[in-house]
Formats: structure tokens, C-alpha cells, sequence
């Protein structure tokens, strides 16, 4: 599904140049449950950025689902990203003034879904989040884990085959983390989706059946459960 | 994304913000109403001018004295022209396709009778008056036709003439002394109102020889000249210039056709409204400045909601629609509700005061929609430009 070869990033800082990431050979089949780990700065969310094709690496090859994309322009990535990609981000990234429901709804305009279809999956989305009574709430009337669990279901709303979570839990208490943890967690083991959990939390990445870690923009180590 | 769900979007994010976009929304409507009320202002007069002169039978040509190539008189030939005379009129009267010759001779005088006296306006004119001013005889008859140089102490009254002088008394056959002569009352006409300020009905028409006596002057104001439906008007002004040029042996004289005349007086009221519309127009600068900076600061304060958008797949000519469709919206809601604003105004004041000299444009209403809608996307493409060119990843990081 994923497939990265020799990836790097640099960014210049001033006179310095950090290599965020430094030669990432990395290889995700579909349907897999990986988790990324590693000290502040390692490079856990410039990798993910890649994956999700919201950052172009400086070397390096991607190829996803058997399609280069390394060499794709904007408006095509952003369709890829559109088509194929969830990504849950720490601080959930809700539009103020959209309630629950269009904020979910969003993917769905931006591809030009017809109305009546849009509404029946997002509502079926947000009742299997448990959202139902909250779809006219704006995010700020919204608890966070209720706002993340929004988010999820804009992540997905799409049916995408890779789900990419930043420190999902991040910004939660660990009772609404852990919720958030099991429904991401749900959609890798019931719908097959391949879901990438970048943490820092070894309790919550060791629930992952491959668990890899950064160190220096570099994997330190890969390991299968 | 459909364009339903653009309007949608552009919509949401303006009623998110009621005071910020209502100010935004005023600037664009004051300017758009300034517009559509000058130049319903212009229209009106421009409608109320042409009225009144097409008052006036069609198929004339007037001949004034002094040459000119538009309207009026030049004052440096005024010298060299030689007087338009009774004779002048009674020749041009002769010419093929010509059915009425009129010269105008015009002053005031003391009209008096029974002790009774006015000063009012005199015209010297001939029979066929009638035809070209477009009055009827209320009663009696008008001036007998016949040789213009010689004329009966004869004179028609205009209707309010008669009701100053006679009140509920018959008129006809009387004997009133107008200048010092003796005139006897021929006919009363039927009152045709004012015109441009004048009273026509406070007049007096004697037979144009007599008029002559009484100013002692012999240049004539104009000769009317009523020619045949079917002639060619080129080839009659071309006849009456050359007779003339005859006549007085230079080209002294300017010859106008009413639709000449009526065609100068619109073209020169159109720019005059469209002069006045300019002006508000003006007042939109400011209501155009307004969408900008707004829509600058709407730009800087949803830089995450452009990086969300954009990590959710939306292209860069997404965001630069929604953007675009939110100036544009200010405008042409400023425009709409301008636009409403000052139709009703006029239509109220045009029902309530029909004296006053306003009408809708409504050519200027369409065009100062669609000026709303074009400056709501000028103003809009800057910022919107700068939303489509973010990167998602920074413009995600932004908060
Ligand atoms: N946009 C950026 N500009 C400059 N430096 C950056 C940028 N993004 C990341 N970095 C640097 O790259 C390194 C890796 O960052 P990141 O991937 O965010 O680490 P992590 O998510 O593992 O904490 C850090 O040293 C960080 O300072
Ligand atoms: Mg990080």
C-alpha cells in the first residue's frame, strides 16, 4: 500500500540544515496497524506528513498503492489525498462556524456527492460514533473528545484506505483517548483500513501489531507483534 | 464542488460574521444607491425635458438667424447677419413641399381692456401657429391666413389671458388695447400649460405685420417652416438654405430639424446622466476598499481552515472559488439591497410627487448590479489569490 524509498527532508533553519528525515526505506501492506514512536523531534510527524502527501520529500520515491506519486502536482496529490487518505490530527482541525454534521460533510461537498447521498452517510457516520444528538452542535459546543471523534468521522467519511492519526489522543483525557484509540482502532480490524498512529505514549503504541521507531530521522527499529 | 454548495460555503462564512460583513455589505449599498438615485434624478429630467419639447408638431424645420453649427447663436457673426424678415418668410412660403410658413416675432406689452390691464407676453406669428405649437382654439377662430405683410388688428388670446381680462365674460368681438392700439379679440386658445417656466397660456397672438409695428422691430425670433410628411428633410433644408443664401447673400441663417434638435438635447442630457452616475460612482471606491480589507483579514484569520480544506483534498481552485464567491457576495448583496433602497425611493417619490422630474433608470439599476457584482470580484481576487497559493502544510500550522 505504502512504499518509501530512500526518503529525506531537510529543513534549513538559518545557517543549520536539520534532516528531519535522513533515508526512510519503509514498506506498509494494506490492511496493517502501524505505530510510530520516538523521542520529540525524531521526525514522527514529518514522516506522516509524507505519507499523507501534505509534505514533498526533498529525495527520494513514494509509491502508494502501486502509483508513483512522487513526481504527481498539486491538484493531483490533492485528489489522492481526497480519494484515499484520512488523516486525524491533534488538535482536530474543526471549522468554527460548521456544525458537527457539515463539518463531516466537507469531503463529501468537495467531490460533489449529491445532497441525498451526503446525508445519509453522514449521518451513518456519526451515529456510529455516538454522535447523533450532537450534528447541529458547532465544535465549540463540543467536549474534545467528542470533537476528535468529529474529526474521525470527516477522516472517513470518504472510505479511505489509509487512516494516518498525529498523536491522535494528544489533546484528550485518557477516558475519551482511549475511546478514540478503539474506534480508530475498530476501523483497521473490522473495515481492513491501513491505520498509521504516530504517539508518544509506548502503552498506546505497543497495541499496534507493528511498531516502529524514530530516532534522528531514521527507523530504529521495526517490530512486528 | 458544485456551484449550489460554493454559494452555500461563501454564504456560511459571510452570516458568520453579521456586524463585520453588514459594515462591508453598507459601504457597497450606499454607493450603488447614490448611483441608481443621481441617475434616476438624470433620467427624470432627461424624460421631463423631452416632454416638453416634443410638445411640438414633427416635420418642422426651424430657421433662427446667425450661423451656427449647433445650437444657438455664435456671438462673433452676430454682426454680419442680416435680420430674418416677414418678406424672408413669405418667400421660403413658396417653396416646393412646404405646407406652413410661421414667423415668430416675440415681446411684451401693456394688454388692456375695460380698465383691466396686464403686461404679458406678445407673439407676432401667422394662421398656421396652431399647427406647429400644437394648440387648439378653445373658441372663436385664430389669426386669418393670408399676405404675412399685411395683417387686420386682430388678436387670440391664450386661456389664462382671457380669464385675467374678461373673467366669466364672453371675449369674442371685444375691443382691447394692446401698446396703445386698438385690437379686436378674434379667438381664445386652449390652455397648453408651461413650458420650460414659461406660462403659455399668460399670452397674446397678433398677426406677425402688426407685432412688427408694435416692437418696431423687424428681425424676426424664428420662421417655422411645416413641410410635406413624405419629402425628404435634407432636400428642404438644402432648398430653404439656398433660397436663403439668395436672399441675404451669405450664409447668415441656421437651419434645425426637430429631430436634429430633440436628438442634440437627449445626447446631451444622456451624458449629463451619465456624468452624475460617475460621480456616485464614486462613493463605490470606498465600499470596494472595504470587501478588500476584509477579505484580507478573513484570508489571515482561516489560514487553518485553507490548510484543512486543502489536506482533505480540496484543489487550490477551490479555495480560490470559495474565497471569490464571498467577495463577490458582499458586493452583490451590497448592490441588491442598494439597488431596492433606492428604487423604492424613487418610485415613492415619483407616486407621491408627480411633479418632481425622477424615474427609475433602469438601465442604470442592471448596470449598477452588475458593477456591485465586478467590484465584489475585484476586490476579491487579491486575497482569494493569496488563499489558493498557501501550502497546506504551513497554512495547517497556523493557530
Ligand atoms: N516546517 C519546519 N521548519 C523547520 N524545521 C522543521 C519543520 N518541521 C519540522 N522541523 C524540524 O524537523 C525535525 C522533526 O520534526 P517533527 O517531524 O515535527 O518531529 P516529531 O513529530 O517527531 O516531534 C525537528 O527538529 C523540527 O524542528
Ligand atoms: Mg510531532
Amino acid at each position: 500500500m505504502i512504499h518509501l524509498e530512500g526518503i529525506r527532508r531537510d529543513f534549513r533553519l538559518g545557517e543549520q540544515t536539520v534532516h528531519a528525515l535522513a533515508g526512510i526505506d519503509l514498506d506498509i501492506a494494506a490492511g496493517e496497524y502501524v505505530s510510530i514512536m520516538g523521542p520529540s523531534g525524531s521526525g514522527k510527524s514529518t514522516l506522516l506528513n509524507v505519507v499523507a502527501l501534505l509534505d514533498r520529500p526533498d529525495a527520494g520515491s513514494y509509491a502508494f498503492d502501486g502509483v508513483d506519486v512522487t513526481a504527481f502536482d498539486d491538484d493531483a496529490l490533492a485528489r489522492v489525498r481526497r480519494e484515499n487518505i484520512g488523516f486525524v490530527f491533534q488538535f482536530f482541525h474543526l471549522i468554527p462556524r460548521l456544525t458537527a454534521f457539515q463539518n463531516v460533510e466537507v469531503p463529501l461537498v468537495l467531490a460533489s456527492v449529491p445532497v441525498a447521498e451526503r446525508r445519509e452517510r453522514v449521518n451513518e457516520a456519526l451515529a456510529s460514533l455516538d454522535l447523533s444528538s450532537r450534528a447541529h452542535h458547532r465544535p465549540n459546543e463540543l467536549s474534545g473528545g467528542q470533537r476528535q471523534r468529529v474529526a474521525i468521522a470527516r477522516a472517513t467519511i470518504m472510505r479511505p484506505k489509509v487512516l494516518l492519526a498525529d498523536e491522535p489522543t494528544g489533546n484528550l483525557d485518557s477516558v475519551s483517548g482511549r475511546q478514540v484509540i478503539e474506534i480508530i482502532e475498530n476501523l483497521n480490524a473490522a473495515n481492513g483500513v491501513t491505520l498509521i498512529v504516530v504517539t508518544h505514549d509506548s502503552a498506546m503504541g505497543s497495541r499496534a501489531s507493528r511498531q516502529l521507531r524514530l530516532v534522528d530521522g531514521r527507523i530504529d527499529s521495526d517490530q512486528r507483534r | 464542488m458544485k456551484a449550489g454548495d460554493l454559494i452555500g460555503f461563501a454564504g456560511g462564512a459571510i452570516s458568520a460574521h453579521r456586524l463585520r460583513s453588514g459594515l462591508t455589505i453598507l459601504g457597497i449599498t450606499v454607493g450603488i444607491a447614490s448611483v441608481v438615485l443621481l441617475t434616476s434624478i438624470g433620467e427624470g429630467v432627461r424624460q421631463f425635458v423631452m416632454s416638453e419639447f416634443t410638445q411640438f408638431g414633427t416635420n418642422i424645420i426651424a430657421v433662427v438667424p446667425g450661423k451656427s453649427n449647433t445650437f444657438g447663436t455664435s456671438a462673433a457673426t452676430i454682426n454680419t447677419v442680416r435680420p430674418l424678415t416677414i418678406d424672408d418668410a413669405q418667400s421660403l412660403r413658396r417653396l416646393p413641399n412646404v405646407l406652413a410658413v410661421v414667423p415668430t416675432i416675440q415681446g411684451n406689452a401693456n394688454v388692456e381692456f375695460e380698465g383691466r390691464q396686464r403686461r404679458a407676453m406678445v407673439f407676432g406669428v401667422t394662421h398656421d401657429m396652431p399647427v406647429v405649437w400644437k394648440m387648439d382654439v378653445r373658441s372663436g377662430q385664430f389669426l386669418p391666413d393670408g399676405d404675412f405683410t399685411t395683417g387686420r388688428s386682430v388678436a387670440v388670446l391664450g386661456a389664462k389671458m382671457r380669464e385675467e381680462l374678461f373673467g366669466a365674460d364672453n371675449p369674442l368681438g371685444a375691443r382691447i388695447r394692446v401698446g396703445g392700439e386698438r385690437f379686436q379679440v378674434l379667438g381664445v386658445m386652449e390652455s397648453k400649460g408651461q413650458m420650460l417656466g414659461f406660462d403659455l397660456d399668460d399670452t397674446l397672438f397678433l398677426p406677425v405685420a402688426k407685432a412688427v409695428e408694435l416692437f418696431d422691430q423687424e428681425g424676426m425670433m424664428e420662421i417655422d417652416i411645416v413641410y410635406a410628411a413624405d419629402a425628404d428633410v435634407a432636400q428642404i433644408v438644402d432648398t430653404v438654405k439656398r433660397r436663403m443664401m439668395q436672399r441675404h447673400g451669405a450664409e447668415d441663417v441656421t437651419i434645425t430639424t426637430q429631430d436634429e434638435m430633440l436628438e442634440v438635447l437627449n445626447s446631451v442630457l444622456n451624458v449629463l446622466t451619465l456624468g452624475i452616475g460617475a460621480l456616485g460612482g464614486i462613493s463605490l471606491l470606498v465600499g470596494a476598499v472595504g470587501i478588500l480589507t476584509i477579505m484580507t483579514i478573513a484570508v489571515t484569520e482561516r489560514t487553518a481552515e485553507i490548510g484543512l480544506l486543502r489536506a482533505i483534498g480540496a484543489r487550490r481552485a477551490h479555495i480560490l472559488g470559495l474565497f471569490l464567491a464571498e467577495a463577490v457576495g458582499l458586493g452583490a448583496l451590497g448592490g441588491i439591497i442598494g439597488c431596492i433602497g433606492a428604487v423604492g425611493v424613487v418610485e415613492a417619490i415619483a407616486f407621491l410627487v408627480p411633479a418632481m422630474p425622477v424615474r427609475t433608470a433602469w438601465i442604470y439599476v442592471l448596470a449598477s448590479l452588475l458593477l456591485a457584482t465586478l467590484i465584489g470580484l475585484a476586490s476579491g481576487i487579491a486575497p482569494a489569490l493569496r488563499a489558493a497559493r498557501m501550502l497546506p502544510l504551513e497554512a495547517l500550522r497556523a493557530e
